[in-house]
């Protein structure tokens, strides 16, 4: 099958491929709405799009393989709050138990066909069995005590925004959470235990800059064919890990180690990209020139990529959910806050601006 | 039996027309909406059972006062309106 993008995006979710013509808007589907994220399960072809209404809530719709039309499917549901239950989180505030965010959308293992993991905000994890239709609160994460203590950080609540599905064994699943750290399961969502140990935040006293379970990682990713090997896009910086998240050191970056989104290549651990920013109350492209940067020997040195991409007055974001690499490695997908959206084909060396007039990007993902 | 009345934004996500339902209060006349249209539900409640951060209901022209519970008393021939504030860009 050719290649495509679903970009997710504030007034729908457009489909892009590449025909005659080069890469082109191919389709629109939810017109005006608000499109947070969007799966496409290579198991079985279905595609899955989460919207949020904002008044109306949360919503989660499918389309099934060579279907036109999609079709609302269950949204993930928090369990009634127990009356007497003082909940709050890592700011004090009482902690709605209410779907307000789809934030991360996988699937499970491919031998576990319609199985699907999705984050959330307020920070529950779910898990579906049954491509969609019912959903189950992972509740032995969502009543960890350490749960109390994540707490918002440009958003206003904690949320889950990775879930990386072990490639070598689909029982262990490692999140991460802004602000919460990272949790890893090695049975299924039975139990969690934090796994960010060596991130640290700035600002803060120095005696809790390193406690795990209130970092906050922008993005994790997991390189499918070195699995031990994860980068994370955090708050404060840039870090990896070399075994399956147990211990994380620092990489440094320039022109900025701060930023959103974060790629590996699926067949080199060593080879990562990064879309940086001025930190982190500006977040904007440092000087107006909007890079990407890419490290290939495993954050030794990094290239500032710019060929193609605009180098004045450019104040495009790129959000977490904005940068993906397909399974080549060679094809990438940016999409920005100003609407842009850009693809190369050669790693990030060029990039080529499909549209510079699509609502603002929240996510792009190759299907 | 009460008319529960939705708007056109409502209705462009989900095919809601006006109904009669029966019930003593919000709750069980909206609940009598539900039956009939499950997908409804989440679109005016959220997963705790309470009225919708954005969402208001008024009776015969008052607004509910229990946005929660939704006890606020329902007379045979009231007129419900579920209506909701628009914002975004």
């Amino acid at each position: 099958m050719a290649p495509s993008v679903m970009v997710s995006t504030r007034k729908g979710l457009f489909e892009v491929a590449k025909g005659s013509r080069g890469w082109t808007v191919r389709d629109a589907h939810f017109l005006g709405d608000n499109v947070t994220l969007s799966l496409h399960d290579p198991r079985d072809g279905t595609d899955y799009a989460a919207l949020n209404h904002g008044h109306f809530g949360i919503k989660l719709h499918r389309r099934d393989k060579g279907r036109k039309g999609w079709k609302e499917i269950t949204t993930p549901a928090y369990p009634r709050k127990p009356e007497t239950l003082v909940d709050l989180d890592g700011w004090g505030k009482p902690v709605t138990w209410s779907t307000q965010l789809i934030w991360a959308l996988e699937t499970g293992g491919p031998a576990q066909r319609g199985t699907l993991w999705a984050g959330t905000m307020p920070g529950g994890l779910f898990r579906s069995i049954d491509r969609g239709e019912t959903w189950e609160l992972m509740e032995s994460l969502w009543r960890h005590p350490a749960r109390n203590k994540w707490l918002g950080g440009g958003a206003d609540i904690p949320g889950i925004h990775s879930i990386c599905v072990d490639p070598r064994e689909p029982d262990t699943i490692r999140i991460a959470v802004s602000c919460g750290g990272v949790w890893v399961t090695k049975n299924a969502g039975e139990s969690w235990v934090q796994s960010a140990h060596g991130m640290r935040f700035d600002n803060g006293p120095p005696e809790e800059a390193g406690n795990p379970d209130v970092q906050d990682p922008h993005m994790m990713v997991q390189c499918a064919s070195d699995p031990s090997t994860f980068w994370v896009q955090h708050h404060c910086g840039i870090w990896k890990s070399l075994n399956d998240g147990v211990t994380w050191s620092e990489v440094k970056a320039k022109p900025s180690s701060f930023g959103f989104a974060v790629a590996v290549h699926p067949k080199d651990p060593d080879t990562a990209w990064f879309v940086p920013g001025i930190k982190d109350e500006k977040r904007i492209p440092v000087g107006g020139s909007l890079v990407v940067t890419r490290t290939t020997d495993g954050g030794k040195t990094f290239k500032s990529l710019s060929k193609g991409l605009p180098q004045k007055h450019a104040y495009d974001v790129v959000f977490r959910h904005g940068l993906a690499v397909d399974a080549t490695g060679k094809r990438l997908v940016m999409g920005s806050t100003t609407g842009n959206l850009w693809i190369s084909e050669n790693g990030g060396d060029a990039w080529k601006l499909v549209s510079s007039n699509l609502p603002q990007v929240y996510a792009v993902r190759w299907a | 039996m009460a008319t529960v009345h939705f708007t056109s934004n409502l209705r462009r996500h989900v095919d809601c027309p006006r109904v009669e339902s029966t019930g003593g209060t919000v709750k069980s006349v909206l609940e009598g909406a539900f039956a009939a249209n499950p997908q409804l539900r989440h679109y005016i409640l959220d997963d705790q059972g309470a009225l919708r951060k954005h969402m208001r209901i008024l009776i015969d022209g008052e607004a509910i006062s229990d946005r929660h519970h939704l006890s606020d008393i329902v007379k045979p021939t009231s007129q419900i309106w579920v209506m909701q504030a628009l914002s975004g860009g």
